[in-house]
């Protein structure tokens, strides 16, 4: 019982961790640059939707919507400020832009939300049930499944569409895809929006665990990057399944040896994993023809 | 004549400047310092420190104040990061010159600003923060007094009602990983083995933890009957959330942590199982003076319009005797002197306080002015701390 509760739950948090960590994956695949405050556009879909279905009391799909939209508008415009200006200019201050665009963003809800964190409890995520003898929360079935669902929808986007298409062309060869008429400005533009969406979405299906605050997803942040390389961040799949794995690990670890060495020896894995693997589990190092 | 040169310019435009401000200068009043967190998860028992010690400052200013002078408050956020306590704590020892320096709502940061107050020989009065090492700091003279709960009498208390009330005999504590968790960890270890009971298991948890689960089956498969809870609010409403999810309902014992915020919203219905300790209420037949802090209360914050609305009431209860004990100190120092002041807390003969009638509540070693005795067992009943068992 001990291991499979403990699964169950490293499955939901870790299907959490993958998706953020997508996030990192899609931006880094088109423009080898990310967005560092990944954890502040979490808090910002959390934050979001608990304004609109709570204090204004919208219907909870048509906040989520709204929220996630906005969520995509913070991620263009996380690329327009911090990340264009310096990435033309082949400087890397985009790194502390993007963490110091994230500072701004947690101070400016701590001042507008409010200074106390707020539970925001939906009706279907309350109580428990039990599956073959294991109590189970609706959480954990519909976390996974969501987190699951969002990476194959990025897969199928990647690979059937047009516009995932450009996205992969643009990945291969920015001047190539350029000459082709591809709009490589607007793809990374697109890139950085949907990346905020994935860690918009992880924020709302967070919410009902955790409560809502302005930081967070400060340490969710700093996992799902962790998470990110140790999955070779340019795998969209291998992120997902690090995510997984990182998140099942932790939550075996405290289960089995109990609490004290979730931190030491998780974090200790990754360094092994990482040394061991330099790429990440899934990753494959980037080839320079010449 | 006068000669208008940019200088004496320069000269009119300070001079004008300054004085709006020389009236305050004159007025000469005591300082009060506070550093609490005024944001955060514990916002709201940092709004209960300030007025309590409001209210206390405004009766006291009223009388005319202490040795011919009034008392004026001033507060810092210390947000509840050590570090930024600290500073608080400098700038209102050094710059502000507060001649009593209130707070640290949370352990760490109070232990944190000991050796300041300590080299500073400014008194420090702690009106929340309960860990234990807070006054037996080993400083001499400790400047550290308090007017609060002490986790080493609280772990006995907690392990005396679990016995009593849910017939417990092998508890599993569940505390926070921070100074605060491991003070309790040796107080309930050390009540723990004065009786001869055997724990369950101890977990830590962090206070950002999503998913509490782990811990909790681990306690469980231990064979936990009760669980001893210490986090603050935030911490603990993700215990009992957890405890939801896995369908486990189990008595829950726990330090005051639930006291200091939203509760019932983050933690759902289940948050009325918690049973936690407390210093005052403000519910049930009070004494007099308890009916007349209520008053000024009401009269002074529009939100408190009953006992149910001073949340947390053990904040402004414990700031509010605590500022009825300095003026007292420093009334018997008879001056503003840090070392007088210290000298005039011991000097404190009896105060017919909120919480109770304190007598000769502070000397050399006993730093803690409420003892086992003056604990309440309350629980969350909607929004409301009440006693256990009293129905709204």
């Amino acid at each position: 019982m001990l291991i499979t509760s403990a699964l169950i739950t490293g499955l939901g948090l870790g299907s959490m961790y993958g998706l953020l960590a997508l996030g990192f994956h899609v931006t880094y695949a088109v423009s080898a640059t990310v967005n560092f405050a990944q954890g502040s556009s979490m808090m910002l879909g959390a934050v979001l939707t608990y304004t609109f279905a709570v204090r204004m009391g919208w219907p909870l799909p048509l906040a989520v919507a709204l929220a996630l939209a906005l969520c995509a508008v913070y991620g263009a415009l996380v690329e327009i400020l911090a990340v264009r200006p310096f990435a033309k200019r082949g400087s890397n201050a985009w790194l502390m832009a993007t963490v110091a665009l994230g500072i701004v963003a947690d101070n400016t809800v701590l001042f507008t939300f409010g200074k106390e964190p707020r539970g925001f409890q939906m009706p279907w995520a309350t109580g428990s049930f039990e599956l073959a003898g294991i109590t189970l929360s609706p959480l954990h079935l519909v976390i996974p499944a969501t987190g699951l669902a969002l990476a194959a929808a990025l897969n199928l986007f990647a690979t059937r569409t047009r516009a995932g298409k450009a996205m992969l062309a643009v990945v291969q060869n920015p001047d190539a895809a350029r000459l082709m008429g591809i709009n490589v400005q607007a793809t990374i533009l697109g890139a950085y929006a949907l990346s905020t969406v994935f860690a918009g979405a992880a924020g709302v299906l967070i919410a009902p665990l955790f409560n809502v605050h302005s930081d967070m997803g400060t340490l969710f942040g700093l996992k799902a990057f962790a998470v990110a390389i140790l999955g070779g961040i340019s795998s969209a799949w291998g992120v997902m399944l690090a995510g997984i794995l990182f998140g099942c690990i932790e939550a075996l670890i405290t289960a089995l040896l109990g609490s004290t060495y979730t931190q030491i020896v998780t974090f200790g894995l990754v360094i092994v994993a990482l040394a061991a693997m330099p790429t990440g589990l899934f990753g494959r190092a980037a080839l320079k023809k010449v | 004549m006068m000669r208008w040169t940019r200088r004496t310019f320069a000269g009119a435009a300070v001079a004008a400047l300054l004085a709006p401000a020389l009236p305050a200068l004159a007025a000469d009043t005591i300082k009060i310092g506070l550093v609490t967190a005024l944001s955060g998860q514990s916002a709201r028992a940092g709004e209960a420190l300030t007025r309590g010690l409001t209210i206390a400052i405004d009766e006291l200013n009223a009388a005319g104040g202490v040795l011919g002078r009034k008392f004026e408050l001033v507060t810092r956020d210390d947000e509840a990061v050590p570090a930024k306590g600290v500073i608080a704590a400098r700038e209102l020892v050094y710059k502000e010159k507060v001649a009593v320096l209130f707070g640290g709502l949370d352990t760490p940061v109070s232990i944190a600003i000991v050796p300041i107050m300590n080299e500073s020989k400014v008194p420090f009065m702690g009106p929340w923060a309960a860990g234990t090492p807070i006054t037996k700091n080993g400083a001499e003279p400790n400047y550290v007094f308090r007017v609060s709960a002490v986790d080493e009498i609280v772990d006995r208390a907690m392990l005396q009602y679990a016995q009593k009330t849910f017939g417990t005999k092998k508890p599993g504590l569940i505390l926070v990983n921070n100074p605060w968790g491991q003070s309790n960890e040796d107080g309930l270890k050390a009540a723990m083995q004065a009786k001869g009971v055997a724990p369950a298991g101890i977990e830590k948890f962090e206070g950002n933890d999503i998913d509490v689960v782990p811990q909790l089956t681990r306690l469980k498969a231990g064979g936990a009957d009760t669980l001893f809870l210490v986090g603050n609010v935030g911490p603990s409403a993700q215990v009992v959330k957890s405890l939801d999810r896995m369908g486990w309902k189990v008595p829950i014992v726990s330090h005051w942590g639930p006291a200091g915020g939203r509760f019932t919203e983050l933690a759902g219905p289940s948050a009325s199982d918690v049973h936690f300790v407390q210093t005052y209420s403000f519910f049930g037949k009070q004494r007099p003076v308890g009916e007349k802090v209520l008053k000024m209360l009401m009269a002074k914050y529009p939100d408190i319009k009953s006992a149910g609305d001073v949340t947390p009431a053990v904040g402004v209860a414990n700031a509010y005797d605590a500022m009825q004990l300095t003026a007292l100190a420093i009334k018997n120092a008879g001056s503003t002197d840090g070392p007088k002041i210290r000298e005039g807390y011991y000097k404190i003969a009896t105060y017919d306080g909120l919480i109770k009638t304190y007598t000769t509540p502070f000397g050399p070693g006993r730093h803690d002015a409420i003892t086992e005795s003056d604990y309440v067992w309350t629980q969350f009943i909607d929004n409301q701390i009440l006693p256990v068992g009293m129905k709204k």
